[in-house]
């Protein structure tokens, strides 16, 4: 069951790094929104071990702001974004700003 | 937070070389062989299990091996973890082809 509706704001969680882990370090700490509900899949940080991968996790495909992940490196225009996906135990809600 | 070795998003890596390299016919076996591994009827390696285990090269030889070599590697690794391969068994095939080869 997905725990996060479209549109909830989001943080990615800065989990430790030991095993096989998916969410990439530069979007740990950042905040982003719930733009689709991709499903559930085996999870693969389990699988990675020979494991059957369950219970199933939810994906989601989180937007963020390219300025807000990159910082002041960021050169692009303001309204850029990046999309990527992310399992939903390395998500947790903030409230709205 | 520290990032580990093979986690590289958002670094630098220079300018990026766009030239085809068509696979060697050793590449194209190696990806045979884990193509036929990880079908759905054998499902002896999942790609997470591969993903993990080239993490697990370390990052010295990591960067020693190229894109295929450390594909050979990781499909080597997990049959000897999981058993469906003894190292008996590959160390004495790979002397039997050393042995082929070096004879006249």
């Amino acid at each position: 069951m997905s725990r996060l509706a479209i549109g909830t704001r989001v943080r990615v969680r800065d989990l430790i790094h030991t095993g096989h882990r998916r969410t990439p370090v530069y979007v740990r700490g950042r905040e982003g929104e719930v733009v689709r509900v991709v499903g559930p899949f085996l999870n693969p940080e389990q699988l990675a071990y020979g494991s059957k991968g369950l219970p199933a996790v939810t994906l989601y495909r989180i937007r963020f702001s390219q300025r807000e992940v990159w910082g002041g490196t960021y050169a692009g225009a303001a309204a850029d974004t990046l999309d990527i996906e992310i399992y939903e135990h390395w998500l947790e809600p903030v409230a709205a700003h | 937070m520290e990032r580990p070795f093979h986690d590289l998003g958002g670094s630098e890596a220079g300018p990026i070389d766009r030239t085809e390299h068509p696979p060697s016919f050793e590449e194209q076996r190696i990806d045979a062989m884990l193509m036929l591994l990880s079908d759905q009827r054998r499902r002896l390696i999942r790609v997470d299990e591969h993903r993990r285990t080239m993490e697990q090269f370390g990052e010295n030889f990591y960067w020693q091996l190229s894109y295929y070599e450390r594909w050979l590697h990781s499909i080597t690794s997990l049959m000897l973890e999981k058993g469906i391969v003894s190292r008996a068994e590959l160390e004495e095939r790979i002397s039997r082809i050393e042995k082929e080869r070096a004879a006249p």
